[in-house]
């Protein structure tokens, strides 16, 4: 079960965070601002390395002893990552992918919403 | 398919009831061309976000445009863009020999100073295609010959 999901816009600015313990709201912040390094590093990356193939999702970003966080990031420069709490059973790499792509198409059904304008925070019930 | 001539003339309707709505002002129609462009922008914007969902990440500008001049375009105007040029120094020329906004309203140069402003609309979805895609960039659009033309892009580079 995910702890956490925030997406994070084209500045960096943070688009929306959404935790299942409200209190731990302000913590989950720091750890998201922490996650935009270590996206950036991946994307330049596999710039680097030049592979044939780019996937838009990164992977394992950052593991620690109470936390995982995994990285998605989109054509359009939007980043969605996903905090997990470390003591749960592992889930698979394709459980993920899912919930990407789930929360990609959420999203992009959000951009053709003639009342969001892009690029501010996402208010949505 | 109805889908196409659907937007054929919902564009038409809107070009022209844009420059109607202007046509009492001094500023000559240069509002107009602003809105359409705004439209066109917003358009963009949203419509690159679906497209490019499903397709691998891009590397560097010149796939990036690739991938309008194929995906893109043929997702809106169901062809291709006919020719791409570039100088490498961040201008692109995209030129569409067919095309189709301009296609139902002559095959010569008649009607060649009324064609711009059915261009507008296209330059703000180039605009803020690429604009969603992350390159701030300014699109102009000429015509020489019904129905071709030619959307010039400059990217702006920080």
């Amino acid at each position: 079960m995910a702890v956490c999901i925030g997406f994070i816009g084209k500045e960096n600015s943070p688009l929306f965070l959404r935790c299942i313990n409200q209190s731990q709201e302000l913590q989950f912040h720091y750890i998201m601002h922490t996650c935009i390094d270590f996206v950036e590093e991946k994307i330049i990356q596999s710039n680097k390395s030049g592979s044939d193939v780019r996937e838009l999702y990164l992977g394992l970003l950052y593991s620690s002893e109470e936390v995982k966080a995994y990285g998605f990031v989109t054509n359009t420069k939007i980043k969605i990552v996903i905090i997990i709490d470390s003591t749960n059973s592992l889930l698979r790499d394709n459980e993920i992918r899912a919930i990407f792509r789930k929360l990609h198409n959420a999203y992009t059904e959000l951009v053709c919403n003639p009342f969001y304008t892009p690029g501010d925070p996402i208010t949505s019930k | 398919m109805a889908d196409d001539a659907l937007f054929d003339f919902l564009h038409m309707e809107i070009v022209s009831h844009v420059t109607k709505s202007d046509a009492g002002l001094l500023q000559d129609g240069d509002e107009a061309m602003s809105k359409l462009e705004q439209i066109g922008y917003s358009t963009g914007y949203r419509f690159i976000e679906r497209l490019t969902k499903d397709l691998s990440r891009f590397k560097d500008e010149l796939e990036v445009m690739k991938a309008i001049c194929k995906d893109f375009w043929s997702a809106v105007f169901k062809k291709q863009v006919d020719n791409l040029r570039t100088n490498h120094q961040g201008v692109y020329v995209l030129q569409d020999n067919k095309f189709r906004f301009l296609a139902s309203i002559s095959n010569s140069r008649q009607y060649l100073e009324l064609a711009p402003k059915y261009l507008v609309f296209t330059c703000g979805l180039l605009r803020g295609a690429l604009a969603s895609l992350g390159l701030t960039c300014i699109v102009t659009a000429e015509v020489t010959t019904m129905p071709a033309c030619k959307f010039q892009v400059h990217l702006q580079r920080a």
